[in-house]
């Protein structure tokens, strides 16, 4: 119980010290501060989960909101998913701010960073710990906090702030749905708690709202978790330092909403048609992310449409009930998505802040650590086998392929995409010449230790990561499954799937063939994208990734920016100010009249004084008198 | 022996009513007419105690102490008020050597 309490607390406290004690502490203090509590958390998490026997538990720390006969705890929750999430959070998280120790090393908001870093923890950490949809919610909307603070980290140009603007408000619309989700699951239910719904949803209550319910918090996911149509922000959040992107932008927070779903697979499982949205949702995300991100020329960029992507492909699992696989997919997405975007940002950094891959080229000598680990991440990301992503990946696919042949072969369509830009971006990043500047060529060297060992470990877990729910075909025993198997619904189970068949084969080809295509085009004919200019046709289009920005930007931005125009030249200063400062006016004027009756003749304002009583007196005795 | 208020009441009330008023009205024309400040300050004194005799008149009419009970006040607060006043007429009569009241209109500048 204390230990559990702990995990959170350990990187509040972080937050605190490097908070308030930021700017005065120094870098080196304030980097260990910022890391020893996701440390000491993950231990506390490996322990809970070695602990573990099986049984939920939750554990109740407040009364919180308490009205009538609807109570609020503010309670814990302990089971096979939070366990597992805590394991993601906590690592990944603490690897990443080993990483930052090194990333940031030249930045002068560094203290500032490790705080808000850490608060991002405490609030992930409380969002998958919640026994209610309440608790989730407070986390849930920390992490937005964070990443609206991280994203804007560099706030001195206007952009950043922008986007962490963007990131913000494309959430807040998500979570109103969110928000109204648990509204109604408390109109429902008389509570928020997990166990108390679920365990009455199964009883056969309430099965009228459900629909609309699942609904409404598919609509939160879609926030969070960048689908369409609210996926814009996840590519401009790359606007943050890299760290950033790595933990909250690709590991961690975006997947916030596929652990919603699953935590809530009993509601949405009684909604089939919210599930089968949710399906094409993922897969119109996934397919839209996958050609976006093949002309995007920004590493981070491809990496963000590769994270919208990827989320999509967690959605479609969703869609097909496959939660197990998904939230496996989700794991080994959060190692090798970490992975690349270190990756990244280790180039990012060699490269003195430039993010262009057509400016890049030839690295693989210069950074030999960060060349062999970012091979492993694109390795695992495109789906080639026995690395992690190809078994998450694949185990999906399985799924689909039982629960909708048209959505299985537009998932590997979407498959080949993403191998095909990974290893374009691999390739243009790491082989051929350098196509930078002079300046930038002198500058290149490996990183520091403190940025490659993050990269290592990861590069480990993306490439052994698989073992953790190895299918059977393959000698393992699915033990993720197994692990959340109590938690989810009694019907998932795939039976047997041949190595050889349709549904393997495919995927493979979609992994291997976009990579030598890939190969062949930037490797030996090297090929490097046009510049900016040159780009035309429907290429132009994708590259401008399909004007959907601008197009929200016409449908939605501008209307309300000429509303608030509006509201601000005629409401405001025709309306309101002319009758406010109308008043003022009218005071001041009729003050510089009467100021004229001073004149300082003591006899004129006694001789005032007797006629204003006289005046008041016949007033107040007139009914007497007449 | 009689008692204050029974030797009160045996003067008629529209006598003292008339007194008052009569007091009351010089203070008035006082105030207005005079220019020097002191014989200003005495009508005000003198409209003050106008109303006082008709309070104590009317407590002792009415049987009511509250009427004395406000004399007593308005004593106290015409005291206070004295004193700050000719203070203040002093001060004036320090800086200009004059009481006149028709050229307190100098303070305005």
């Amino acid at each position: 119980m204390s230990s559990l309490l702990l995990i959170p607390l350990l990187p509040l406290l972080g937050f605190a010290i490097n908070g308030l004690s930021f700017p005065k502490l120094s870098k080196q203090y304030a980097g260990i501060i910022g890391t020893i509590p996701p440390l000491v958390a993950f231990g506390l998490s490996i322990q809970l989960f070695l602990n573990f026997d099986g049984q939920t538990q939750v554990y109740q720390l407040a009364e919180w909101i308490k009205i009538a006969d609807l109570s609020i705890p503010f309670s814990f929750q302990i089971d096979q998913l939070s366990i597992m999430m805590l394991l993601v959070i906590t690592g990944v998280g603490t690897l990443i701010h080993i990483y930052s120790m090194g990333y940031m090393s030249h930045d002068e908001g560094y203290g500032k960073f490790f705080a808000f870093l850490n608060l991002f923890i405490f609030f992930m950490l409380i969002l998958v710990l919640g026994a209610n949809f309440t608790v989730l919610f407070i986390g849930w909307e920390g992490v937005g906090l964070c990443s609206y603070l991280l994203i804007g980290f560099w706030n001195k140009k206007a952009s950043y702030g922008n986007a962490a603007r963007k990131a913000f408000i494309m959430n807040r619309i998500g979570d109103l749905g969110f928000l109204v989700g648990i509204f109604l699951l408390i109109q429902e239910f008389g509570t928020s708690n997990y166990l108390e719904i679920f365990s009455s949803i199964k009883a056969g209550a309430g099965s009228n709202n459900l629909g609309l319910i699942a609904c409404c918090l598919f609509i939160g996911a879609m926030g969070k978790s960048a689908q369409l149509p609210l996926y814009t922000w996840l590519p401009d959040a790359m606007a943050g330092p890299t760290p950033v992107s790595a933990l909250i932008h690709a590991a961690t927070m975006v997947t916030a909403g596929i652990y919603m779903v699953i935590r809530a697979n009993v509601i949405f499982e009684m909604s089939p048609e919210v599930l089968h949205f949710i399906g094409w949702i993922g897969l119109a995300t996934a397919l839209l992310g996958a050609v976006i991100g093949l002309f995007q020329n920004d590493i981070k960029k491809v990496l963000a449409y590769s994270t919208v992507s990827q989320l999509g492909y967690m959605f479609m699992g969703l869609g097909a009930s496959a939660y197990s696989a998904s939230f496996f997919h989700v794991m080994t997405h959060a190692f090798f998505k970490a992975l690349l975007f270190l990756g990244a940002g280790s180039v990012i950094h060699a490269m003195s802040d430039e993010q262009d891959i057509r400016k890049m080229g030839g690295l693989k000598s210069k950074m030999p650590i960060t060349y062999i680990t970012f091979l492993m991440g694109t390795i695992a990301i495109a789906g080639i086998p026995p690395f992690a992503g190809f078994f998450s990946k694949d185990e999906i696919l399985a799924h689909l392929y039982h629960h909708d042949f048209t959505m299985w072969c537009l998932a590997i369509i979407g498959s080949a995409l993403t191998s095909f830009y990974m290893f374009r971006v691999f390739i243009l990043t790491f082989f051929g010449d350098f196509r930078g500047t002079d300046k930038q060529a002198s500058h290149l060297h490996e990183s520091p230790i403190s940025m490659t060992f993050p990269l290592i470990i990861l590069a480990i877990f993306s490439a052994a990561g698989g073992l953790i729910n190895l299918p059977e075909f393959a000698g393992g025993h699915e033990f993720l499954a197994h692990w959340l198997a109590p938690i989810l619904p009694t019907s998932e189970g795939l039976g047997e799937i041949s190595f050889l068949s349709l549904e393997m084969g495919a995927p493979l080809i979609a992994a291997f063939m976009p990579a030598f295509l890939a190969m062949y085009i930037f490797g030996i004919r090297k090929i490097v994208p046009s510049s900016d200019e040159e780009i035309s046709g429907i290429q132009k289009v994708v590259y401008n990734k399909f004007y959907i920005d601008e197009l929200y930007d016409v449908v939605f931005v501008k209307p309300i920016a000429m509303m608030s125009v509006f509201f601000h030249q005629i409401i405001d200063f025709l309306v309101i100010d002319l009758f406010v400062e109308g008043i003022g006016r009218i005071v001041k004027y009729s003050s510089s009249e009467f100021r004229k009756a001073q004149t300082g003749n003591v006899g004129f304002y006694l001789f005032m004084i007797v006629l204003s009583i006289s005046v008041i007196l016949f007033f107040s005795l007139k009914n007497w008198i007449l | 022996m009689q008692s204050i208020p029974e030797i009160i009441r045996t003067i008629p009330l529209m006598h003292y009513i008339l007194l008052s008023s009569a007091l009351f009205c010089i203070g008035i024309l006082g105030v207005l007419t005079r220019r020097n400040a002191i014989i200003v300050f005495m009508a005000i004194e003198l409209m003050l105690n106008a109303v006082n005799l008709l309070l104590a008149a009317f407590s002792s009419y009415y049987s009511d102490p509250a009427g004395q009970i406000f004399v007593f006040f308005i004593m106290a607060v015409a005291a206070a008020e004295v004193a700050v006043g000719l203070a203040i007429i002093v001060m004036i009569y320090r800086n200009i050597q004059s009481i006149d009241i028709g050229v307190l209109n100098k303070i305005k500048n």
